[in-house]
């Protein structure tokens, strides 16, 4: 029989107890949501992410320990965002005739969500490159990524503002929306796509199928519109 | 259920080869959400067969978040002292970005008369 001590340390490198300990903190994390009755605060990433930092800090594990295994999860992000045309497709009706009412939140969700992040924390204080890796916050990680890159900011910083971006929007929206009495699943969805792209679409398809098609649409539009408005946003403003 | 999770994955792959191969802005996954996408308006039959592999992974999408969320908290350090600037404009720009779309979203609906049935 193996020394604790050896089995740990074979244990600990190999992807299979992070990928485990992935699943289980989030079913974990589910499970206290729903005793929580779906607080907003109890959001399953937010606690997922809680108890696997926790975790990891308390066996003194590195981050890059732990991808090895949760890649896996991290990976089907792709196949995921190629399902989200089912969705979209099911709802196709609904779709073409909200255009206009998209289009135009589409705009007002994207250039709101640059220009109100640089102004406030220009007025902060916030300059230089930080300033600049906030601009496509918005906007889903490769793109938002790439865009940081474009304008002058920090693609890393960035990509922690994206996943932050998203967990406050997942948190703050339906709180916010339910307490304007707004109803039309598509207009709450929609904006929390355009808002906090995929971690915020993964929220409405938890609360709405029609939101969460709607916000996958938000979100895959936003990704466009941020990488053209973005450095002209910057370039305009700074 | 493998044929399905192929073909999910046969349009990432081609999204990805284009988004890289033209230099495109759009990331690959999401050119391949078009190309899926224009796949069951040619083909509606499909969606049937593909319902299950794709409500499957959207109905999870939150936990796909996790490995990344993670992440964050290993790089809290990129923050330096501007953390609570930061943290104070990702919380009040995203509240105003939700607000801004779903304001113009109900307002254009009620302009052109395109109000949702299904409430």
């Amino acid at each position: 029989m193996a020394e604790p001590a050896t089995l740990w340390s074979y244990l600990a490198r190999d992807p299979l107890l992070w990928l485990t300990a992935t699943l289980v903190a989030y079913l974990a994390a589910d499970r206290i949501a729903g005793a929580l009755r779906r607080h907003p605060l109890a959001n399953p990433v937010l606690l997922s992410v809680i108890l696997l930092a926790a975790l990891l800090w308390a066996t003194g594990t590195p981050y890059r320990t732990y991808f090895e295994g949760a890649q896996f999860v991290h990976f089907m992000l792709g196949p995921a965002t190629v399902a989200l045309a089912l969705p979209l497709y099911e709802n196709l009706g609904r779709v073409r005739a909200a255009l206009l009412p998209m289009a135009a939140a589409l705009v007002a969700g994207s250039l709101t969500a640059i220009l109100s992040a640089l102004l406030i924390a220009r007025a902060l204080g916030v300059e230089g490159a930080a300033l600049l890796s906030l601009a496509p916050k918005s906007a889903t990680a490769p793109v938002a990524l790439g865009v940081s890159e474009a304008v002058g900011g920090e693609p890393s910083l960035t990509a922690v503002l994206v996943i932050l971006t998203g967990i406050i929007g997942a948190v703050v929206a339906t709180p916010i929306l339910n307490a304007l009495g707004i109803r039309d699943w598509r207009a709450r969805g929609f904006a929390v796509g355009v808002a906090a792209h995929g971690i915020g679409t993964a929220h409405a398809f938890r609360v709405n199928p029609t939101a969460g098609a709607f916000s996958g649409i938000g979100m895959g539009l936003n990704a466009i519109l941020t990488a053209l408005l973005a450095p002209l946003v910057v370039r305009l403003l700074l | 259920m493998i044929a399905h999770i192929a073909l999910l994955l046969a349009f990432q792959l081609g999204g990805e080869t284009l988004s890289r191969g033209l230099g495109l802005p759009v990331p690959g996954p999401v050119l391949g959400l078009v190309g899926f996408f224009a796949l069951l308006v040619a083909r509606p039959a499909l969606a049937d067969r593909m319902r299950p592999a794709c409500s499957g992974l959207l109905s999870h999408l939150s936990l796909l978040f996790v490995p990344a969320g993670v992440g964050v908290t290993a790089q809290l350090g990129v923050f330096g002292a501007d953390g609570p600037a930061l943290v104070t404009a990702l919380v009040l720009s995203t509240i105003l970005a939700i607000l801004a779309g779903v304001g113009t979203f109900l307002a254009v609906a009620r302009l052109t008369g395109r109000t949702d049935a299904d409430g």
